[in-house]
């Protein structure tokens, strides 16, 4: 895939922020172009927050994205608002833990992760969005879990080193999930 | 070559501006501009620089006038309705002849206006905002690479032409990330004879001024003053040429409404329409002489803007009206998609408005 | 011999002041304060917008020409980046008091290292005498011509105990030049304000109460007697914040 864009959406405060910039970095890693675009202003306080993300083998040209070719939401209101837009063809990935509802699509494939439950499990409450990715990263063909550690070094800071290895068993856990 | 760090923009714009020599920042709190403010205020203590958070963006400005009249590296930024309580500052530092460099992450207006991004400050930023005559370098980076360059650049052409050089970005680009790396910083210093740094009784005093009240001499400093900016207009326009080798339908778009145009050029040509783009980079002083090339060739202009349409009369002007020009416009905070670009190609290609 | 003598620190341009005014007292009186303390040229003054505004050609030290009312705030600039320089400003009452009030308050509670004489005339001189913020109760000017009624125009601000309710300033005096005792005092106010800043100890303001005879429409001789009549007792002279004994240590 020459350019993968992945919109991520979902409540303030679930890192959706933090979760695309995690895979900006990790298309950096890679020696891709990137482009990460947050949601910005009084709506992020506590109402929805989204984040665009483009991993691409050219120049990016809008860092904009009209039609992602995958959608991350973490959120009902965010799943509502952004199934129409995603490509034909492409692909959805939806918290089920928080998301109670069909997707209403049948040219786009879903992947329902319970991340907020799996992470709760796993003794990573906070880190349902890194579940999320780590199931992107499994679902996509330009992402690899190679260069994980030097990526989690770009976004964890060194002073909160603990952090490392919560994120990367949040990452382990979405990576195997079957379903 | 130096390492890729992933950056927003406004970040960008802070980091360049301290590895260019700047250890003086002023501000206010202001979206989408804020986190330029939140860096310098993290690293100018630790390098023996001053962060000060001013009362407001009135004496921001007039601080970044003081420290300007020494003859140092200073920046303040701000976004569109800041912008205006520093005009009168603008015009103060343009009638003294002081190098400073400001930073404006526009978002929409008037008054009040929005938060999200804006190109709606073109009129204010290149023809001037402030009273008087006077005129700004004003640079429109499209990218978080060109936040760093430009801020470079910026203080480079403040120094050497004694102006202020404005940043003019929009929300989009301050607040987005990419990846880039810092170019070398140019060491050489500019002489600054006129700056106000304690005479140590060896001279004769030195006067940071804009008040002439005999006309005459008014006159003449401002005759002087053109002279500088006509050698400005003669030696810094700089604009990026896209796909114009044989294009019939030339975009004009700065900053984000370039990235979003780039999309709808690919478009274009992928059915057809032979597009390309002329990407003003300073928009003061204005590619006129590209674009006046370009009418000889196109057959119609397509000026893309989130704005009502205030580059286009500069379009016109340059080309001395000789080809059509259209608008394509968002305001509010709202950016034009690419589909929406593409449709006025289509339509510039029609030869319909 | 010479039994006096122009300070150094002024230039020989004369002053374009009015009769009777007192700008050219408390300019001498600046200008004393640094020669004596030998800093002439490691000084930069700041100008006002107002009567005073061409004081940048009177003070033989480098000047610079702020904006109405930003004096402070490009002395905070300049301080900022020369923090070895003694940087005064020079401001009169539109100015410092009314359009520049923020750029005041704000300098003060920073406690910034600098030195502002402020020229409290209690009237707009420039522009042709109309209503200052300081401007007396019933007071006629051309914008208050049936005098200032406070019910409309508010009462005049008094600058010395305003910011004296702050933390942040270390010296507020208010001084008069209208006889020869006043004016020694108003050198020994202003000499301490240039002492504190070069002894690091931070923001130092005098006001000086002074007199515009001819838009107060009196002989000099008049103005002076004005001033104790009237002004002294709105404006009371004093000190009104020392904390020059506390500061500076912690600083060095």
């Amino acid at each position: 895939m020459a350019s993968n864009s992945i919109l991520l959406a979902g409540f303030g405060g679930q890192g959706i922020l933090f979760a695309g910039k995690f895979l900006a970095y990790k298309g950096m890693v890679a020696g891709k172009e990137v482009s990460w675009l947050p949601s910005y202003g009084p709506e992020m306080r506590g109402g929805t927050a989204s984040c665009s993300v483009i991993l691409s083998d050219t120049p990016i040209g809008s860092p904009i994205i009209m039609h992602p070719d995958c959608l991350v939401a973490m959120n009902l209101p965010s799943l509502e608002k952004y199934k129409g837009s995603v490509v034909p063809g492409g692909k959805i990935f939806l918290d089920s833990t928080l998301i109670d509802a069909e997707v209403g699509r049948d040219d786009v494939q879903v992947f329902a992760i319970p991340a907020t439950r799996m992470a709760l499990e796993a003794g990573v409450s906070t880190l349902a969005n890194m579940v999320m990715v780590g199931k992107l990263i499994r679902e996509c063909d330009d992402l690899s879990f190679d260069g994980l550690d030097e990526t989690l070094h770009h976004v964890v800071s060194a002073r909160r080193a603990a952090l490392f290895d919560l994120n990367k068993t949040a990452l382990n856990e979405g990576y195997n999930y079957e379903g | 070559m130096e390492e890729k760090v992933l950056m927003k923009g406004n970040e960008a714009i802070a980091e360049a501006a301290i590895r260019s020599g700047c250890r003086h920042y002023f501000g206010y709190p202001i979206t989408p501009q804020t986190e330029i403010a939140a860096y310098m205020s993290k690293v100018m203590p630790k390098i023996g620089g001053t962060f000060l958070q001013a009362e407001s963006e009135v004496a921001a400005i007039n601080m970044v006038y003081g420290v300007a009249s020494t003859g140092k590296r200073v920046m303040t930024s701000s976004s569109s309705p800041g912008i205006s309580l520093k005009s009168e500052g603008l015009s103060y530092l343009a009638g003294s002849d002081l190098p400073a460099l400001v930073i404006n992450v526009q978002r929409g207006g008037p008054g009040l206006g929005g938060i999200q991004p804006s190109q709606s400050d073109y009129f204010q930023a290149t023809k001037g905002g402030g009273h008087g005559d006077y005129h700004m370098i004003v640079l429109a980076p499209s990218s978080v690479q060109e936040m760093a360059s430009l801020t470079m650049k910026g203080f480079e052409l403040a120094d050497k032409y004694r102006m202020t050089s404005m940043i003019l970005a929009d929300g989009t680009i301050g607040q987005m990330m990419e990846a880039i790396t810092f170019p070398e910083t140019k060491s050489e210093t500019v002489d600054t004879p006129w700056a106000v740094t304690g005479t140590e009784c060896k001279r004769p005093h030195n006067i940071i001024n804009s008040l002439s009240l005999v006309p005459e001499e008014l006159e003449r400093f401002n005759i002087q003053r053109f002279e500088r900016y006509a050698e400005v207009e003669k030696n810094e326009c700089m604009w990026e040429s896209y796909e114009m080798e044989d294009a019939e339908i030339c975009v004009v778009a700065f900053g984000i409404a370039a990235r979003v145009a780039k999309n709808a050029i690919v478009a274009a040509r992928a059915e057809g329409i032979k597009a390309g783009m002329i990407r003003p980079i300073t928009l003061w002083p204005f590619p006129k002489a590209a674009l006046y090339e370009a009418s000889k060739k196109v057959k119609a202009f397509v000026s893309v803007e989130l704005s009502m349409g205030q580059m286009i009369e500069d379009i016109e002007l340059a080309i001395r009206c000789s080809r059509p020009v259209s608008l394509c416009r968002r305001v509010g905070g709202v950016i034009p998609n690419p589909e929406e670009v593409l449709n006025s190609i289509r339509e510039a290609m029609k030869g319909g408005n | 011999m010479i039994v006096f003598d122009k300070p150094k620190s002024l230039t020989d341009t004369p002053f374009h002041y009015c009769p009777g005014c007192t700008h050219g007292i408390v300019h001498r009186l600046v200008a004393e304060a640094i020669d004596e303390f030998g800093i002439e040229g490691k000084t930069i003054g700041v100008a006002p917008v107002g009567c005073a505004v061409l004081a940048y050609n009177y003070f033989a030290c480098d000047m610079v020409e702020a904006a109405h009312g930003r004096a402070p705030a490009v002395a905070t600039g300049l301080k900022r980046a020369l923090p070895d320089r003694v940087i005064f400003t020079y401001q009169g009452d539109g100015d410092l008091a009314s359009i520049g009030m923020a750029e005041t308050v704000h300098a003060a509670t920073r406690n910034e290292n600098i030195t502002i004489i402020f020229i409290n005339n209690a009237i707009y001189g420039m522009t042709g005498g109309q209503m200052a913020p300081t401007s007396l109760p019933g007071q006629v000017t051309q914008t208050s011509p049936y005098g200032r009624d406070v019910k409309t125009a508010g009462y005049p601000v008094k600058i010395c105990e305003i910011l004296s309710q702050l933390d942040g300033p270390t010296y507020l005096e208010r001084v008069a030049v209208n006889n020869v005792k006043n004016v020694r005092n108003a050198k020994k106010a202003i000499r301490k304000a240039f002492q504190n800043q070069i002894e690091g100890k931070g923001f130092s303001l005098i006001e000086v109460i002074s007199t515009c005879p001819t838009n107060w429409g009196m002989t000099p001789e008049k103005a002076l007697a004005w001033v104790d009549e009237k002004m002294i007792p709105y404006y009371p002279l004093g000190v009104y914040t020392d904390r020059s004994a506390e500061r500076g240590e912690e600083e060095k």
